[in-house]
């Protein structure tokens, strides 16, 4: 390690998303034009997706000061007034971070852990992400790495191990909840002397990046989990199954593995204990349903995608027939704490059946959306408007989706709903593996639904007949509501097939596939009545069910809406026409331009009552 | 536009691999990465060398999303089309790429400039909704800035 200043970029896939290359070139530049002599460090998410781009920068001995939302021309002035003089700019830091050594703190800047985003979270999985550079081993080493590892190889036996697991109530983190521990032992008391470990990086969930972002920012703490639990069962090989839409993730994870082959964590006879062992990664290559084990199994032997039926469980018969214990990145990121931190330590967060933290992607309306860690247990209001910061621009909060596809929603009487996985479950939707999306009063909930259930149409692989036509038939019932032609019994239609399907279907993606649609049923079934009854939606989301209005009186005639319109739609509105703007119905497309383009926010939206300008074949939905 | 395909290529690719069937995805994900797409003569020239079906090939390209049978425009514009970015408007974002540049989705335009392709998820969900064209990144593509950004990559 240097003893020089350091210049931090986050440069995740979300950085990078926000300008994070433009800033890393403006700051190479301006360095290397004053001639400072600064050391430019890349990291990992730290979570604060909504601050983004990040820039910090930690001279030596004293405090990590991160500056947020940093425009490229700022960079220089920060620079030279933090680097040079050793002052931070006030005006553009965000926070500054206490470490661990005992560092000089600055006066008037607020700290890392005291901002009301960090406050109430509780980092173990994400405990390096941000703080190091991923691409370098001896950053991870330095802050515990492989310490877990040395210490199961040298001094545990295997069934320590699973019992230490066992004890802590570490659960799969992938969305089941099975007890980890359980599992490793069911796979290493199966017989046969060739196991493999999997580890499933096919975050496929559509609104969650928990694992994008560990697997970016801390990939040796995966690879640690993997070599702990590939002790305890007693396997040689490895994989790592990681979706090839992330491709920051696959070289990290690919720079990792060299690095932990060199310094003799990974290959043959690990630090001379003779114990093999070693990773591969294979890359997925889109397809939903490999996230399900049998299916991702299937995946790496080169076959179709498709899953199989259980029993035989992957433990006793997974790859190449093989016995093979499969677990998700975040429940390997967690096994090296409790190892060196002991059971009861890791046990201590959380509830009575969910112990431990859990890691979230909040997205959605929500004001601070971003990558967050929270013991279980802790009250959905906490996360949504403590952490999250409430949803976005001041409108009201509607709900929350967790479990993606497979999840239902959380209305918002039921904010103080405990986050785990019982309570979820028992509310109707699931823990899943991390999405948070939250939702507002523009979001229409027939829509969502349809949505997600368009979704695992697309993805069903089609292998039994339930999922593959039943989806299908529950996604046209929904499309035809979204239409205005919706008939008397489709909500009965809908809960009586969706149960079929869930009852029916051969793996996961199947029977949950329809928890979408039912639970938002089970919560706002009147706004599904409305949008049958009454050919209307309150949300303005369903545009064959709504129309937008200018407000006369607020409106500013600034003509933006008059000039946007592709139909023109719209007469006067212009300074010149002296009269406010007016959308003719007939005309209006319902494409939502002037809505969004309104500098004033006069334009809104209402249900159109008995829908008389949804014109026949308009929006033509077969039946 | 008839090229010919140079099967050498290929031919290295499956040599780097020992051969088994588990290897044909990563096989396929080569070659697609050397052509732009997986030609016919590479998809037969792979059965033969790797004595696998041509048809158990096949079934393996159709079933997953990221495998092409026809060859890819210059740039790929990919539009998140994830809860999050649906959430804030990603249909919107859709439908303006699709006018602009005047291809249906998995197509690509007469120029062989632009491929145009949804994706769920492309995990930078706090920077919804999200486009990226080639190998750059654009989070909150707002109505009328999809323009500027296809702009960018237009002749």
């Amino acid at each position: 390690m240097t003893n020089k200043p350091k210049i931090i970029l986050g440069m995740g896939t979300c950085g990078m998303a926000a300008g994070a290359k433009t800033l890393l070139e403006k700051v190479e530049s301006h360095i290397r034009e004053k001639k400072i002599d600064a050391e430019i460090v890349h990291v990992g998410c730290i979570g604060m997706c909504h601050e983004e781009p990040l820039l910090d920068i930690a001279m030596p001995n004293r405090c990590r000061v991160i500056y947020n939302k940093v425009k490229p021309e700022d960079v220089s002035k920060i620079i030279d007034s933090h680097v040079l003089k050793d002052k931070p700019s006030k005006e553009h830091a965000l926070s500054q971070i206490l470490p661990d050594n005992g560092a000089n703190p600055y006066i008037g800047i607020t700290y890392f852990e005291e901002m009301p985003f960090n406050r109430k979270q509780q980092r173990i999985v994400l405990k390096n992400c941000g703080f190091i550079n991923p691409l370098y081993i001896d950053e991870y080493i330095a802050r515990d790495g492989y310490e877990a590892a040395k210490k199961v190889l040298f001094s545990m036996k295997p069934e320590e191990i699973i019992d230490t697991v066992k004890r802590s109530g570490l659960r799969g983190r992938g969305g089941g909840g099975f007890p980890t521990g359980l599992k490793w032992e069911f796979c290493r008391k199966a017989a046969g002397d060739t196991k493999y470990l999997i580890c499933n990086a096919d975050e496929g969930d559509p609104g969650a990046f928990m694992d994008r972002s560990v697997l970016e920012g801390d990939p040796h703490s995966v690879l640690e989990g993997m070599i702990i639990a590939a002790y305890a069962i007693g396997a040689n090989q490895g994989y790592i199954y990681v979706r090839a839409e992330y491709p920051l993730a696959v070289k990290h994870l690919k720079i990792a593995i060299d690095q932990a082959r060199e310094k003799d964590f990974l290959g043959k006879n690990i630090l001379g204990t003779g114990f093999d062992f070693d990773i591969d990664l294979k890359q997925g290559a889109g397809a939903f349903v490999c996230g399900e084990e049998t299916a991702l199994i299937a995946s790496i032997e080169g076959e179709r995608g498709m899953p199989r039926a259980k029993p035989p469980f992957p433990a006793n018969k997974g790859l190449w027939g093989k016995p093979t214990n499969i677990n998700n990145v975040e429940t390997f990121a967690n096994v090296p704490q409790i190892i060196l931190k002991g059971a009861d330590w890791y046990s201590g967060f959380g509830t009575e059946k969910s112990k431990g933290t859990k890691v979230f992607a909040l997205t959605g309306k929500i004001k601070r959306p971003g990558l967050i860690e929270v013991p279980m247990g802790i009250p959905l209001k906490e996360i949504i408007f403590d952490i999250g910061g409430g949803v976005a621009d001041g409108t009201k909060f509607k709900a929350v989706q967790t479990g993606g596809p497979s999840g239902g929603c959380i209305p918002a009487e039921l904010i103080d709903t405990s986050v785990d996985y019982e309570s979820l479950t028992a509310a109707g939707t699931m823990m899943g593996s991390g999405g948070m999306v939250v939702m507002d009063n523009a979001n229409c909930m027939v829509e969502m639904a349809r949505f997600f259930l368009n979704f695992s149409t697309e993805e069903s692989c089609g292998k039994c007949v339930p999922c593959r036509i039943g989806t299908k038939r529950l996604l046209e019932i929904l499309e035809r509501i979204i239409a205005g032609k919706g008939r008397e019994n489709d909500l009965d239609l809908l809960s009586r097939l969706g149960s079929t399907v869930k009852g029916a279907s051969l793996c996961g993606l199947g029977q949950t596939a329809p928890n979408p649609v039912l639970s938002m049923m089970r919560y706002f079934k009147d706004e599904y009545e409305e949008h049958i009854k009454d050919k209307s939606c309150r949300t303005g989301a369903c545009t064959a069910l709504s129309r937008y209005i200018v407000n006369p009186d607020t409106c500013k005639m600034c003509g933006i809406c008059v000039k946007g319109c592709p139909v023109e739609a719209i007469a006067d509105g212009t300074k010149k026409a002296k009269k406010p703007a007016l959308i003719d119905d007939e005309k209006c497309i319902r494409c939502g331009i002037c809505f969004e383009k309104c500098p004033f926010g006069v334009i809104y939206t209402k249900g159109a009552k008995k829908a008389a300008h949804v014109k026949e074949g308009l929006s033509e939905v077969k039946v | 536009m008839v090229k010919k395909i140079d099967l050498c290529v290929a031919e290295g690719i499956i040599k780097k691999y020992t051969g088994g069937v588990s290897d044909l995805i990563p096989v396929l994900q080569d070659v697609q990465e050397a052509y732009g797409y997986i030609p016919e003569p590479v998809l037969y020239f792979i059965a033969e060398r790797m004595n696998i079906y041509p048809s158990h090939i096949f079934g393996v390209i159709t079933f997953y999303s990221q495998f092409k049978l026809k060859p890819a425009g210059k740039y790929i514009v990919k539009v998140c089309v994830g809860t999050a970015c649906h959430v804030k408007g990603s249909e919107r974002v859709s439908k303006e790429i699709h006018e602009l540049l005047k291809v249906k989705v998995g197509d690509t335009t007469d120029d062989n400039r632009f491929t145009f392709e949804e994706v769920a998820c492309v995990g930078a969900c706090a920077q919804a909704p999200m486009v990226i064209v080639g190998s750059d990144e654009y989070g909150k593509v707002t109505h009328g800035e999809v323009k500027k950004v296809i702009k960018k990559y237009q002749k």
